[in-house]
């Protein structure tokens, strides 16, 4: 279970998240949206521990563990993963060898056997094809020259060799068709399960279609002004955020 | 805990030091008194059993030496070498005539080759290797301790090849004509201040000599290491490939952690004939001296190739992760019509190293080609230039060059320097050079340790991705061990 409260957060000493409270609890998908600016990405670099942002006020554990006491790596093994919004690129590094690397590391922190390379290609392209992607996207260099939307499926891929308990997927959902987004939708869906919770922040309705969540929070300025049910997703894509704003001012 | 447990590991991983080679061997040893004269250059030569023509070139190659100064062109500052001293000579006390086989050799020295994984069994070595995948892959070794080579393996099958892979001070004894003919034409005597200081007193290395239309049956490979105190290593290789031949040969080498500088000025010629091939691999390792910069090697070298033959080729591929200061050119003069030239280079500095490294190419023959690959990482406080020369000749019509040359940068105390030199007198020749400066991105280290990499790791991981265009040049076994020094060598450079 994921609780934060009271979470605020500043970079370069200008405040960014207000005072943040939100409960995931375990096998539950929590979605997270509101207007460009409001603090949604913040919010997932905070979680899993970059360190340009600065935590100015309250806390935030997974499962009663100090999530923003711990490294990024620690956070991982922990099994926090961030879907980045715009993935890096690492020049020179093969997909397959930095997904087995991360995999790796992962499994020791568990204490479970790392893989060997034949193993590892075995399991990565069984994945690689529920996600429909072809297999030579593992031979590449990490998102070096990949579309926008190979690179989101190639998070997507990283998020179901990990196995992460809490996912924070970061727009995962911008930029790509119709046909990805069902493919991304389902890749979320195959983890979900009680030890399996996510943080789906998105700007569209259309991909809580495929991948319902069990609360909508929007974010505004920082805050969480309003929850509630799938239905609240629907509301918004009909009557946008000017209502909300209103209230708040 | 988890975090626990990481942290621990991290801090044990940077505290365990770094340099892992750093170990003395207590051998028995005939070492000469310190200090440099005519006297001390006829003891190398007389304890070598040279014969008077050879010692002839070395006092020619003193008397050239004491006219001349020592180069300040480099990017590189030390304190002033008194080259009167350091022993000139230090070898292990032979027992009776010297080891007729490796049965004869000193257990402590086997023993130490052992621990540095350096194979001298005749065996083949398949580190990181599959050995369903490789039948039979050997390599044979030249190992060099101090001042002499005190084995070389595989010698008979070779010599079944018609190849010659020896000590050199054996080959200026058994193949005098051989020696004579080659030795010096590519790096002259009196070529730099350091050259000629390693003609006057070199004391071992490695002689190679492939026949016309062999293809040598497996790597060669010499080792050297520097063990005893205040000794300098002068070593001298000489490969000679006839024409249609080819021959893979590699070098590594490492030395004893010590609070001194110790020097460290090796020649390398190499003579490559009409359609012969020489890859030439070096993993330099040298003591690199602590984290405040004390102690190391001091490693200036001169290592050139001539590609005397039509489409002949010759090619560098060097790994620098050792050595306080590494001053070092491998370089090609491609005489021959359509010959190539190729350099491929990592040199890695951390804490206080200087490197002022890179190439010559010197375009003479039509149709030359050239291609360098320059990849600098510096770390800590260290300074990193690349330097190359690329010279296009009158008579090098059409001839080409290709220059890569990126320098990485991790933290922001150190520096990464580029000095080109391009000089064309031909109009038909055609000269490109490229180059990029970047630092290892927060964003990029965010990323691998979001995914659970540790700092260290991903450190490794994106250096070893900034390397692969050179790293994939290196013989299979050679690159293993090198993505493992590269790591190493970066250890606790970040954070």
């Amino acid at each position: 279970m994921l609780e934060i409260r009271g979470l605020a957060a500043a970079i370069n000493e200008k405040p960014i998240l207000k005072g943040i409270d939100l409960t995931v609890p375990d096998g539950e998908v929590h979605a997270i949206m509101g207007p460009n600016g409001s603090g949604k990405s913040t919010l997932g670099y905070v979680l899993s521990g970059r360190e340009d942002y600065a935590v100015t006020a309250g806390s935030a554990t997974f499962n009663g563990i100090d999530l923003l006491d711990m490294e990024p790596e620690a956070r991982a093994a922990a099994g926090l993963f961030l879907a980045f919004q715009a993935p890096i690129e690492l020049p020179g590094v093969n997909n397959a060898n930095f997904l087995r690397t991360a995999l790796n590391a992962i499994r020791r922190s568990r204490g479970e056997s790392e893989l060997d390379a034949v193993q590892f290609l075995k399991l990565a392209r069984a994945e690689a094809k529920r996600l429909a992607m072809p297999d030579d996207m593992l031979k590449r260099n990490v998102n070096v020259g990949f579309s926008g939307g190979e690179k989101k499926r190639n998070e997507v891929l990283q998020m179901a060799l990990l196995r992460p308990k809490l996912a924070i997927l970061d727009e995962t959902d911008s930029g790509l068709d119709i046909d990805a987004l069902k493919i991304v939708a389902d890749g979320v869906n195959a983890l979900r399960g009680p030890e399996f919770s996510a943080l789906v922040i998105t700007h569209h309705q259309r991909l809580l279609d495929h991948l319902v969540p069990n609360r909508v929070h929007v974010l505004l300025n920082g805050q969480i002004v309003r929850s509630g049910g799938p239905e609240l997703a629907k509301e918004l894509e009909k009557r946008g955020y000017g209502d909300l704003i209103a209230e708040a001012a | 805990m988890a975090a626990d447990t990481e942290t621990l590991d991290t801090v044990q991983s940077v505290t365990q030091s770094g340099y892992k080679w750093g170990f003395e061997t207590d051998i028995e040893m005939d070492i000469a008194p310190k200090g440099l004269n005519e006297d001390i250059i006829r003891l190398i030569s007389s304890r070598k059993q040279e014969p008077e023509w050879m010692l002839a070139w070395r006092l020619k190659a003193f008397a050239a030496w004491q006219a001349m100064q020592e180069p300040q062109w480099a990017r590189v500052e030390h304190p002033p070498i008194d080259y009167q001293e350091l022993h000139y000579y230090a070898a292990p006390k032979k027992k009776s005539d010297g080891p007729k086989s490796l049965d004869e050799v000193d257990p402590a020295l086997l023993a130490m080759y052992e621990k540095l994984g350096i194979p001298l069994k005749e065996r083949a070595i398949l580190a990181g290797v599959d050995p369903d995948s490789v039948e039979n892959r050997q390599v044979a070794v030249d190992a060099v301790f101090d001042s002499v080579s005190v084995a070389t393996t595989f010698q008979e099958t070779l010599r079944k090849a018609g190849v010659i892979f020896c000590p050199i001070s054996e080959a200026i004894r058994e193949y005098p004509d051989l020696v004579q003919q080659y030795l010096g034409t590519v790096v002259p005597v009196g070529d730099n201040f350091f050259a000629a200081l390693n003609s006057a007193v070199f004391t071992d290395g490695s002689f190679v000599f492939i026949p016309r239309g062999v293809r040598c049956p497996m790597e060669l490979s010499t080792y050297f290491r520097i063990n005893t105190r205040n000794t300098g290593q002068f070593e001298r290789t000489l490969i000679i490939a006839e024409e249609r031949s080819y021959v893979s040969y590699l070098e590594g080498c490492t030395a004893p952690q010590r609070d001194e500088n110790q020097l460290h000025a090796a020649v390398v010629e190499l003579v490559a004939m009409d359609d012969a091939q020489i890859k030439y691999s070096t993993v330099q390792n040298w003591y690199p001296g602590d984290a405040e910069g004390k102690g190391g090697i001091y490693n200036f070298v001169t290592k050139r190739g001539a590609c005397r033959g039509a489409r002949s080729k010759i090619s560098w591929t060097q790994v620098e992760t050792g050595s306080a200061i590494t001053w070092k050119y491998p370089s090609c003069v491609l005489q021959g019509e359509d010959s190539v030239g190729e350099f491929y280079s990592v040199a890695v500095t951390n804490s206080h190293q200087q490197a002022d490294t890179g190439t010559k190419m010197i375009h003479v023959g039509r149709g030359s080609r050239s291609t360098i690959v320059s990849k600098g990482i510096s770390a800590g406080k260290s300074n990193n230039t690349y330097r190359g020369l690329v010279r296009m000749l009158p008579g090098a019509a059409n001839a080409r060059n290709y220059t890569q040359c990126d320098s990485l940068l991790i933290g922001d105390q150190c520096g990464a320097h580029t000095v080109p030199y391009i000089e064309s007198r031909n109009p038909t020749a055609k000269v490109e050079h490229e180059a990029t400066t970047s630092k290892i991105a927060e964003d990029q280290l965010f990323y691998c340790r979001q995914r659970g990499l540790s700092e260290e790791d991903a450190v490794g991981l994106i250096v070893n991705g900034f390397c692969k265009d050179v790293l994939k040049e290196l013989p299979m076994e050679f690159a293993v061990e090198a993505q493992k020094l590269l790591a190493v060598s970066l250890e606790g450079s970040v954070g």
